[in-house]
This record gives structure tokens, sequence and C-alpha cells, in this order.
């Protein structure tokens, strides 16, 4: 998938001389309004907007992304409103890329093909499923491509040497590796050089392909692992979600301010 | 789909880990790829190892006290005057219920893989509380999780996990019964899979899961075999062997030696919880027609709705109170070789009522609803028919349930 939006946003960053800036929030959270202002606000400063779709029983996700999922689902979230907010923000910023990132079932139920087809509609350029890996996800994955959707394979420090290799051989444009034994949210509990020392066994793999980190980073820890092609901020974002709302201040401010932050730490 | 004879159902799933090409499989993030490969390979070379069978029947015969009695229920057949209904009180197994199998093999398990940590979820705490036990016997340090409302409705079992020295972990997200339980287990061994061993409390889970629990109930079918045709000298003509399923692990142990029979000579019934009898909610994926979902990193039949979120469950009975249900109990429903049905709370209490004024035994609310369906169905049938229930738990967890809406326990 030459030439993907994906891979425009890392080639800008990497000219720029940093690493590629990528967000996460929930779909819904905690409104589809709110959470579609909040996408558009931050896509100022983020380099990729990852979306999630909120499941109730989601095994590897910790506290704050729960919090925020549970809140999205509270309020009446769907899957439908998912793809009608990406599609309403690609209408604004057609060259910010949405990755989707969530759990099979919710697919599953959709069913696979109008889930892709969705998708494509919508212009959702990446999809992260959380709980469908390697190799079981090889079908579904070649099926995104077909569709120029990215299938972002995850690889975690348990990942065995010979496993890696073929993960990245069946890898699209983009990889996500995960810092640590932990859901998201987890306090960061492996020194960053220890994180960069196996991010780059990944990346002598395979060059070409954009490999981000995700997992525990904060505005303290970012910094510390600007080697990267990327880094993902979930967690900390979605506490400042659930930080605004109690104290009754303006989220969508709130959570830009702390994007500011996190691309000012990476510039 | 086939069931293939003189292999364990437990084998009998493709090379993804699904029976029947769509039930099961191992739907878990990155991270648990390696441990329960790790996990896969240890059981499979533990299974083959003759010393390590010793060791297991060792404890089972020693430890767990096997086998557990059979018993005829004279009182009970006389009074519904049809077909001969038997017991096996699995509930004298050592802590009083089945879990204590999967929870000493698996306890074994993380022995033999030199770890030093063990995690468990619970609903009814039976799990919870047989996992605290063989920790406490193999020197191990336990953790287990728990809704927040079992903790309260189930205090008996929360009480013994404490003496045994195990931390309970409430989760107080959701339901507050076992699917957030079981939710937060898993996300707790994400974190910590390096020093930890998870033990999965049913037939549920991850492949793997369901395997190394189905072989460890298995015991109660082996036993029950030989208890058979010591009582009748062979095999009898007509057998229904009923059991509750919340997971399907006591149904599966209570089955898997009589799997190859056919069915009009051993027919296997389960009975999942109806809920109330006033609300919709319930907890019976298989008879009341869910649609397969993947929930716990299994696809199965799972109470959820049109958009794949998981649906809340309601049961008296907290071990049954669980949305999903056992891969393999997916594939006898769909085969056709079990039949499911459900019994609502009202018929569980009842029947407790009913076995409580014939008989001897304490049957806790989960295999109650098996005795509700040996109820229903035996004055319909001949003398010759020999209904057998599970008995697998005893009552005393559910004390302060059956005095609040019985008046007395
Ligand atoms: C006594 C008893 N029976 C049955 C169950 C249901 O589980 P399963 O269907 O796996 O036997 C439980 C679960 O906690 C239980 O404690």
């Amino acid at each position: 998938m030459n030439n993907s939006l994906i891979t425009q946003s890392f080639q800008k960053a990497q000219k720029e001389n940093r690493p590629a800036l990528l967000t996460y929030i929930v779909a819904g959270d905690n409104t589809k309004k709110k959470s579609l202002e909040i996408l558009k606000s931050i896509s100022d400063y983020a380099d990729i907007c990852e979306v999630g779709f909120p499941h109730n029983t989601p095994i590897a996700d910790g506290g704050q992304i729960q919090t925020s999922a549970y809140r999205a689902l509270k309020n009446g979230i769907k899957i439908n409103d998912v793809f009608s907010i990406v599609k309403k923000f690609k209408k604004i910023k057609k060259n910010t890329p949405i990755i989707l990132m969530g759990y099979y079932n919710m697919i599953y139920q959709y069913t696979e093909n109008k889930f892709i087809s969705k998708c494509k509609k919508s212009k959702v350029d990446g999809l992260i499923v959380v709980d469908l890996p390697y190799p079981e996800n090889k079908i579904f994955a070649a099926k995104c491509k077909m569709n120029k959707i990215n299938f972002i394979q995850l690889i975690s420090p348990t990942t065995s040497k010979s496993r890696l290799k073929r993960i990245v051989g069946d890898s699209h444009d983009m990889i996500y590796y995960i810092s640590m034994l932990s859901t998201t949210g987890g306090k960061l509990k492996v020194s960053p050089k220890k994180i960069i020392k196996e991010y780059q066994k990944i990346k002598n793999l395979s060059k070409s392909k954009n490999i981000v980190i995700g997992f525990g980073i904060t505005e303290k820890t970012i910094k510390s692992l600007r080697k990267a092609d990327g880094l993902v901020v979930g967690s900390a974002i979605c506490k400042e979600i659930t930080k605004s709302i109690k104290k009754r201040q303006n989220v969508v401010t709130n959570v830009t301010n702390v994007v500011k932050i996190l691309k000012n730490k990476i510039k | 789909m086939k069931l293939k004879k003189n292999i364990p159902l437990i084998d009998q799933h493709d090379k993804f880990g699904f029976w029947g090409g769509k039930f099961g499989g191992s739907f878990i993030p990155e991270t648990l790829k390696k441990p329960v490969e790790d996990l896969t390979t240890k059981f499979e070379k533990l299974r083959k190892n003759k010393k390590f069978i010793k060791e297991r029947d060792h404890y089972f015969k020693n430890y767990i006290g096997s086998p557990t009695s059979f018993i005829k229920l004279k009182n009970l057949s006389n009074h519904l005057g049809g077909a001969q209904i038997w017991a096996k009180v699995v509930s004298e197994a050592n802590g009083g219920a089945h879990k204590i199998y999967n929870a000493t093999v698996h306890a074994l398990i993380c022995k033999a893989m030199g770890k030093k940590y063990i995690i468990g979820d619970t609903g009814a705490g039976y799990a919870g509380k047989m996992l605290s036990m063989a920790a406490k016997k193999f020197g191990l340090k336990c953790k287990i999780f728990m809704g927040a409302k079992d903790i309260k409705r189930q205090k008996p079992n929360c009480d013994a996990m404490k003496r045994n020295g195990a931390e309970i972990v409430p989760v107080y997200s959701g339901s507050q019964t076992l699917v957030d339980a079981v939710s937060e287990c898993m996300r707790y061994w994400v974190s910590n899979c390096d020093n930890t061993h998870m033990c999965v409390g049913s037939t549920v889970g991850p492949n793997i899961f369901v395997k190394i629990c189905g072989w460890s109930t298995a015991q109660i079918s082996r036993e029950l075999k030989s208890q058979l045709k010591k009582e009748f000298k062979k095999i009898p003509e007509k057998i229904k062997l009923i059991n509750c399923v919340g997971g399907g692990s006591s149904a599966y142990g209570f089955w898997s030696e009589f799997i190859d029979y056919s069915k009009k000579q051993i027919e296997l019934i389960g009975v999942e919880a109806g809920g109330s009898k006033k609300s919709k909610l319930h907890a019976a994926p298989l008879s009341r027609n869910a649609k397969i979902g993947i929930l716990h990193g299994a696809a199965s039949y799972v109470c959820q709705n049109d958009e794949g979120q998981i649906e809340e469950t309601q049961s008296i009975s907290a071990g049954l109170d669980y949305p999903g249900v056992s891969p393999i109990h997916c594939f006898l429903k769909d085969i056709k070789r079990a039949r499911y049905t459900y019994a609502t709370d009202e018929d569980a209490l009842n029947a407790y009522k009913m076995i409580k004024k014939f008989e001897k035994i304490n049957p806790s609310l989960e295999p109650s609803h098996a005795f509700a369906e040996a109820i229903r169905i035996a004055p319909k049938l001949n003398k010759d028919t020999v209904v057998i229930v599970n008995s697998c738990g005893d009552a005393e967890k559910d004390r302060d349930i059956l005095k609040a809406r019985l008046g007395n326990y």
C-alpha cells in the first residue's frame, strides 16, 4: 500500500525530524458530538488518530480506556455511529489518517465484509483488532489489504523471534509494538532505554515499515521514546476526558492542550 | 460436523483450536500468545508423562477424595413414581464441589512450570475456594478475581479463600459478576504472564483452558462408569445424565466417558440457568438460542445484543450466572448429541426443597437446576430408566440465599 495516508503521515513527521504522534480516543466518549469535536481539535497536533469502537468486555484494556468505553456505551454509541463520526471527520480533515481499534466480536457480529465495506465508505485508513492475533488474522488482514485498508499487526515483548519474523513479513505499512506486559494505561514499568532496544530489533528486521510504540506513554515519558517512528498515547488522553467531565471543564480545550503538550515534547 | 469415536472430545479441535470449525479458538491479545503456547506445550507433555499422571491420581485419591459416591435417591424415586433417580455426589469432593479437580491440576501445572503465583476467576466462589486450597497445598501465592455482587452473595466461600491465604480482588465493573471477574483476571494475566499462571474456572476461555479443565473434570465420568458397572453389572440400557451448565465443566466431566455411546442408550441433558420467572434476563445461551460470539478468547453461543455487546445475565445461582458457555457444549448442541434446557430460579428452589424433604444430600443452587429437570421428566419415564444427576456442589455456600428465599436452610 504505497503512498497510503498512513505512510505519508510518517514521512511528514520524519521530514520534521520527529516521531509521528498518534492519539487514541473512544468514539462516543462522552457523546457522539463531543468525540467528533475532540477529534477535529486534536488533529491539529496529532498526525494519526486512533478511534476505539467501544466494547463492554474488553480483555486487554486498563481502567482509563474501560471508563471511556463504558461511558460511550452508556450514552448509546452504536457501530454505525462510529462510522458516521469518522465520515464527518474525514470531510473536514481528509488528510489525517483514521485507525479504528477494537475487539473482534463487534466485527464478527457486523460481519467481516460489511465491516470492511463500511470502513471503506467512511474512509477509514487502518484497523487494529486487539484479540485477533497472527496467524488467526491472516484472512481478515488480506481482505483489508485488498480494500486498501491497513491491517495493523501487534508485537509484544513476549513475541518470539521466529514469530516476529513471520508477523513482520505479513504486515502492512505500520506495526504496533506494545512497550511492556500490560493492559493499556499501565505505568511504564520498563525503562525507555530497554524499550527502544527491543524496538530497534524489530526495526532492523524491516527498515521500510513504520513501527510505533504504545502503552504507558504519557507527557512524562514520551520524550524518552522519540527515536521511534511513531508514539501512541491513549489512556493519558482518556484520563483527561474523565477529569474534565468530573470538574465540569471544557473537555475539548483540555484534551487539546494535553495533545499540544505531547507534541511539543517530541518536536 | 461429526464426533470422532475413541478420541476425547477435548482433542477433537482443528489446528486453530476450533471444535466443529467454529466453536472455541484463541482470540487473545498478542502478549498472551507466548504464555498460551508455552502452557499448551507443557500440558501436552505432562499429560503423556507417566509420573505426572501418577502424581495427579495420587492427589485425586488422597487429597480430593476420589471416588465420590454414587447413590440411589430411593425416597425421591418412590415419591415421583417413574424412573429411578440416582445422584453422583461430587459435592463430597474436598472443598465441596467439582471445581477442585481443575484447581488441583492447574496448581500441579503451575508448579511444573516453575511459576510461584497463580490467579483465577470465580462466580459461586467454589473455583476460587478450590484454587486457594490447592495453592496453599502446593505453596503458591494466590489471587482470586470475583465480582463485587458475588462476594456479597457467596460469603462462606469468600471466608474460606481468605482462610487459605488468598487475596480476593473485587471487581466493580459491568454487572459485578463472573463475566467481569473473568475479564479482570485475563487483564491481570496480560500484565503479569511472565511469572504468573492463570487458571480459568470452567471449560471456557482460550482453547487450552477448555482442554485442561475438561481433562481434569473427566475424572467424574471415569468414576461413574466403573460405579455403574459395579451397581448394574453392565452399563444399563437407558440412562439420562443430567447436569447443570454454567461454563460447562461439571457437565463435560460427567459426560466425557459416555459421549461415544448412542443417544438412545445414554442421553446427555444440560440444564442452564433460566433466571427469575418474572425477568427477561437469563444465563442460558444454549437453550435460549443465543447467537455465536466471541467472549473471553473463544467463540461460543453468547448472550449478546445485535452489536456484539455482551448482555447482562441473571440467575439466583452465581455459578451459572455467565453469558457464555463452553465451545464443547456448543458443538454437542449443534451435532445434537446433547440436549440443553433451562430451569428458572423458582424451579431450582422448588427442586432444592423437594430434595431436602426426601433425601440426605444438600445440593447447591447450581445442581438444583439439574434436579429440577430430573424431577420434571422422571414421572414420565419407566422404572428401567436410570436418571443420574451430578450433585456437583454443596449448598453451604448458599445458606443466606436459601434462608432469604425459603425461610430456612
Ligand atoms: C457447584 C457448581 N456447579 C456448577 C457450576 C457451574 O460451572 P460449570 O458449568 O463449569 O460446572 C459452578 C460454578 O461456579 C459451581 O460452583
